[in-house]
This record gives structure tokens, C-alpha cells and sequence, in this order.
């Protein structure tokens, strides 16, 4: 019997498949448990992946659950790739939609936050601006400037309290939650990624960048909230390393 | 509002948050360079890697669902929404939230 | 920079946990071993704690991704990346596995087994080829753990291995715990399978720990989880090996329930023991 590798791969994702004919022990009986080495092998390994992604979502659900969800996710979407860093990318949608978490809406949302994160930790490295190349410009020509913002800023909104949600997961003691929906900005201005809460004009500003001029976003955010810091919005920029380049 | 008054207004935003980076750069340096990670903090942010190496755990079985554990979703209580109900992720409030 | 090319002494298998350990008495291991996967991020922590530990250790690569062994064809963005990690780190060895993992564009995390046949060959010296073509260096192929046998096989293993070999002009990374647990899940004898093994083109050796099984006959069925310390008996069919190969680049492999780096040291201290022994008979 010869076993090809779709056999195989259909085997191994599939427990109620019997191992393919033509794999066997050195006596010559169906392998059986040795091929369950495999499946185990395939299952344990991406299972603790998701483990370790997603802690905040896997400590939300409790182990059994998560490891439950998990093995569905693994087996309907296997990784793409084999560098796991970036496996899970489909499992915000896959929550979103799974009929057993639909009682927690929000936990979709925390996924995205997780997965945020780790693009966060893993960007290029890519250094900041010299911040005094701002402070030569005239105010007519900083109204015209764009920014280029690092890879690893990256904006998670959500009608939920995610990042509450995430603190109250992995911080000591936090707090009782209060807040609605809440919109995070993860940024690594070194090494370690952090987290900021975003208001509502300075989310509008920080999207607007990508692509508007400075003028234009500043516009667009006092347009939201004509209380918008914009103070406090640069000095988020500069002070987590985000503008990588001004394009006037 | 004027093209020359938010010019004025923008510029001196930057120019604050220019000076308010330099009294506060000094304060940065927190971070351990190549360690690990901040503790407790950012442990998992590194996500999976790979491994060579196979396991001795039988796992592969494991597809049954079980919706009763320890998860701290019993403990997540959301803020009232709009229409007053208080929202929680716990098994008691599924019930509400579900449309039968 | 450090010297990049492996030292015939013990290395280890780098773990993020033990980098405190690794920088405050860098005396204590002669080399580290990297899972190229794990460092083809764009950036961020893991590639800044590779560029700090080039700078003072000879770097070996192993990757853990490549899928030789598959029936699809190498992907070449994968072995894009390969080749940028490769061109930057420029490490003293680079070895990947004997066996498949991708298949129609799905990782399967697992290193799964191929049987040992001419069409199997072919596939398998083109892969490598593409892949010494594609970095510009030689790699080194290193011997499966397996647990099944296929019945459509019809060569052993290391007549494989050496005719890849010689066809492909790799070299070989030889697992001696690999070697071990084919043996008993094989019921082969491993010291025949080190006398008939070409040693003369093994260019770095793997040890690890496995995990005690039986299979559904109740026969033994290790599991190659690198969980654990050596065992003796692969300590016994490593010098026995050394006895006819000489010393060669002895990794301790860890990768599963990662000890305190002293647990960890004391492995690489225990194959330093017997390389020296090794050495000192040669010089003899």
C-alpha cells in the first residue's frame, strides 16, 4: 500500500480517520497508536500555540474551554505558514462567529487586541524622527506635512472595554471595569509593547494620518470633539518613537 | 477658522509636546534591552514559536466542548448599556442576551 | 564579532528564558543553536536578542520549516526568508530535517516521516539542492524520529541519507537520540545503524530526551519530546559513535518543559566530558 501525503494530512487533522493503510509497526501490524504520535504531535503543538497567543482570551474562557475552541480553530484553519508568531490571525473572526461565544461578545474584540500586539512586538524596527526635525518647520508648513507612522502602531477599536478587559485579565487587582467601548493604541517604543487608551478625537487624528496632511487630520479630529488635545496627541507620537518619516 | 490662526494653533501644540519630550526623555531607559520582557506585563506579546521536538500529551481526541469552567468571563461585568440591563459574560445573563 | 564557525565543543539550544543566564557567564557554552523560524519576524525583541548574541557566540541554524520532504514543491517565499536570516546572521551551520510539514499550503507543526524510495530520493536531493542554491552554502540533513514503518519503503534509512547525501552534496547533522528512539520504535539495532552511517559527513551531532510509551501491542514506543535529560544509553551510543567519528558539534536539544539553565549547562558540561575523552584518544 503506498500512503501519500494527502492521505496522511487528512488522517492527521481528522481523529475519527483510521491510520492510512500501508503505515505500519516493524512487525508489519497497523501503526495505530504510533500514527496518533503524529495526530498528538500536529493537535498539542498548535493547541499551545493558541495558548500562548491568546492568554487573555484562554484565561476568559478557562482552559478546558479554550482548548476546546482551540482544537476547532486548529483543525478548520491550520497555520499558512511555518512561522507560528503570526499563527491565529483568522481566530478573531472565528470567535466572532463561533456559535459557543456568542454569549461574549466582546471576546472577538480581546482577540484582535492579542493578535495587535504581537504585530506590535514582531514590526520591523524602523527608527523615529529626530524630534527637533518638527520644531524647524513654520506653522504654514506644518499644516502640510504627513507623517509616516511605524508598523508597529497599530489601533484596535471595539464597542467593549478591551483593554480594560485585557488589564483586568493581566493586571493585579485592576479595578472593576467602567468603561463602554474603548479604542487602544498599541505601540513599542523599544522592546516591550504598551498600550494607550485612545479618546475619540485622537483615534479620528492618529487614522486620519495615514495619508492626510497634519492640517487635515487636525481638522478632522476638532471636527469630533473641539476639545481635542493636540498637544497630548504629538506627544504621544514622539514619545513612543510612532513618526518614522515627514513628508512635506 | 483661518488658515494662519490654526497654523498658530497647531504649531504651538507641537512646540509644547516638543518641549514636554524633552523634560521627560530622561525619564525614559525603564526597559531592559534584550531580556526577556517586563514582568508580568508582556510575556506572551512574543506569541508561539516553533520546536522540533514532538510531545508525549494526547490531545488529538479533544474536540468535545465544555462550556463549564473557571473562566474568568463569570467575573466580567460590563457597564449597563443603554438600555439599562447589566451586561456580563456569565451563563446567567447567555440566557438574556441570546434571542430564543 | 565572534568567530562564526561551530566549535567542536557543546552548545545548546537557545531559549529566550536562559539570555540572563547565557550573558552573565557567556564561558559557560561554547555555541548556540537557533529555530530559523523563530527569527523571521521583521523585528522587535527576538531579532534584537540574536543580533546581541552574534556578537559573542558562533551561531548554528536550524530550521524546523522547510518541508523536504514534501510532495509540493519548496516555498519560496519561505525560502525567501531563509535566505535573508541566513545572509545576515551568517551562521556556522545551517540543517534542516529529513521530513515534511507543509502540505497544499497547510503547516502541520510536526516533523511527519517519508518513506525511503527512489521517487522519495529525487524529490528530496532537488529540495535540497534548491535550498543549498538558494542560501549559497551548504546545509546539513538530519535523521528522523519515526514511529511508523511504511511498507512501501525499499531502502533503509541511511542508504537514503548517504545517497542524498553524496547526490546532493549536503552534509549531515546526525540526532543520536533520534537514532536511539528509531531503534527500539524500529526494533533495530543502533549501533548497526551508526557502523553502516557515512560519519565522515556528519558536521554537528544532536542529543535530546525522550519519553517512555508503548504502542498498542504493548511493545516500547519512545517519544522524541525533548523534555527531559539524556538517557544513558544514548549517552553510551554517543561516545560509541565519537569512538568512530571523532568529536564533532554536540548539541543539547531542550525544547519541552525548559530546565534551569544549570540543568541545562550540566548536559553540555556532560558531552564536553566525553568529546575531551574523545579528543585526547584521537591525539594519541
Amino acid at each position: 500500500m503506498i500512503v501519500d501525503q494527502s492521505e496522511f494530512a487528512d488522517a492527521l487533522l481528522n481523529p475519527d480517520i483510521a491510520a492510512p493503510n500501508g503505515l505500519v509497526d516493524p512487525n508489519g501490524r497497523p501503526a495505530g497508536k504510533r500514527f496518533d504520535v503524529h495526530r498528538n504531535n500536529v493537535i498539542f503543538s498548535l493547541i499551545n500555540a493558541m495558548q500562548i497567543a491568546f492568554p487573555v482570551v484562554r484565561k476568559i474562557l478557562g482552559d478546558n474551554f479554550f482548548k476546546a475552541i482551540s482544537a476547532t480553530y486548529v483543525r478548520n484553519c491550520p497555520p499558512k505558514s511555518p512561522i507560528l508568531m503570526v499563527y491565529g490571525e483568522d481566530f478573531p473572526a472565528f470567535l466572532s462567529e463561533a456559535q459557543q461565544t456568542q454569549h461574549l461578545p466582546y471576546l472577538g474584540d480581546v482577540a484582535r487586541l492579542e493578535l495587535a500586539r504581537r504585530r506590535s512586538y514582531h514590526a520591523a524596527d524602523i527608527p523615529a524622527i529626530a524630534t527637533e526635525k518638527l520644531a524647524y518647520l513654520s506653522p504654514e508648513k506644518l499644516l502640510k506635512i504627513k507623517l509616516t507612522l511605524s508598523p508597529m502602531m497599530q489601533i484596535v477599536a471595539s464597542d467593549y472595554p478591551i483593554l480594560s478587559i485585557w488589564q483586568m485579565n493581566m493586571v493585579q487587582d485592576f479595578p472593576q471595569i467602567d468603561a463602554l467601548g474603548e479604542v487602544v493604541m498599541i505601540s513599542r517604543p523599544g522592546l516591550d509593547v504598551e498600550m494607550h487608551k485612545l479618546d475619540a478625537p485622537t483615534h479620528v487624528f492618529l487614522t486620519q494620518l495615514k495619508g492626510k496632511s497634519l492640517g487635515d487630520a487636525y481638522d478632522a479630529a476638532v471636527d469630533i470633539d473641539m476639545g481635542f488635545d493636540l498637544t497630548q496627541a504629538i506627544g504621544l507620537l514622539l514619545s513612543q518613537n510612532i513618526i518614522t518619516k515627514i513628508i512635506s | 477658522m483661518s488658515q494662519s490662526a490654526k497654523a498658530l494653533i497647531v504649531a504651538s501644540a507641537v512646540a509644547a509636546a516638543l518641549t514636554a519630550q524633552t523634560t521627560s526623555a530622561s525619564a525614559a531607559g525603564k526597559e531592559k534591552c534584550y531580556g526577556v520582557a517586563l514582568a508580568g506585563e508582556n510575556g506572551c506579546s512574543a506569541g508561539p514559536g516553533t520546536s522540533c521536538a514532538g510531545t508525549s500529551h494526547v490531545d488529538y481526541q479533544g474536540n468535545a466542548w465544555s462550556l463549564v469552567d473557571g473562566g474568568t468571563c463569570e467575573t466580567i461585568v460590563l457597564p449597563s448599556a443603554a438600555d439599562g440591563t447589566a451586561r456580563t459574560g456569565s451563563k446567567t445573563v447567555l440566557t438574556r442576551d441570546i434571542p430564543a | 564579532m565572534s568567530d562564526h564557525n561551530i566549535p567542536c565543543c557543546a552548545g545548546v539550544g537557545y531559549k529566550a528564558r536562559h539570555l540572563d543566564n547565557i550573558l552573565n557567564a557567556p564561558s559557560s557554552i561554547g555555541w548556540l543553536e537557533i529555530h530559523a523560524e523563530n527569527y523571521m519576524g521583521e523585528g522587535g525583541r527576538p531579532i534584537a536578542q540574536l543580533k546581541r548574541l552574534r556578537e559573542i557566540f558562533p551561531i548554528s541554524c536550524h530550521g524546523v520549516g522547510l518541508s523536504i520532504g514534501g510532495e509540493g514543491p519548496l516555498d519560496t517565499d519561505h525560502l525567501a526568508r531563509l535566505k535573508h536570516l541566513v545572509d545576515w546572521l551568517n551562521p556556522g551551520l545551517f540543517s534542516e530535517h529529513l521530513a515534511w510539514s507543509t502540505h497544499e499550503g497547510h503547516f502541520l507543526n510536526d516533523l511527519l516521516p517519508v518513506p525511503y524510495t527512489r521517487n522519495v530520493m529525487n524529490r528530496v536531493v532537488d529540495h535540497i539542492q534548491q535550498v543549498q542554491d538558494t542560501i549559497d552554502r551548504q546545509m546539513l540533513l538530519e535523521n528522523p524520529s519515526t514511529y511508523c514503518t511504511f511498507e512501501q519503503s525499499d531502502m533503509s534509512e541511511v542508504d537514503f541519507l548517504t545517497e542524498v547525501a553524496n547526490r546532493s552534496g549536503c552534509g549531515l547533522l546526525l540526532d543520536i537520540n533520534n537514532v536511539f528512539v528509531s531503534a527500539i520504535n524500529q526494533k533495530f539495532n543502533p549501533k548497526d545503524y551508526i557502523d553502516t552511517y557515512p560519519l565522515h559527513l556528519i558536521s554537528e551531532v544532536h542529543l535530546g530526551g525522550h519519553e517512555e510509551d508503548i504502542d498498542d501491542y504493548g511493545d516500547r514506543l519512545l517519544i522524541d519530546n525533548h523534555a527531559r535529560q539524556v538517557v544513558d544509553p544514548v549517552w553510551e551510543l554517543y561516545k560509541y559513535t565519537l569512538k568512530q567519528s571523532g568529536p564533532r558539534p554536540t548539541l543539547i536539544e531542550w525544547d519541552n518543559n525548559i530546565p534551569a539553565w544549570d540543568v541545562l549547562a550540566h548536559e553540555a558540561k556532560q558531552a564536553n566530558i566525553i568529546l575531551a575523552k574523545t579528543t585526547s584518544m584521537a591525539a594519541q
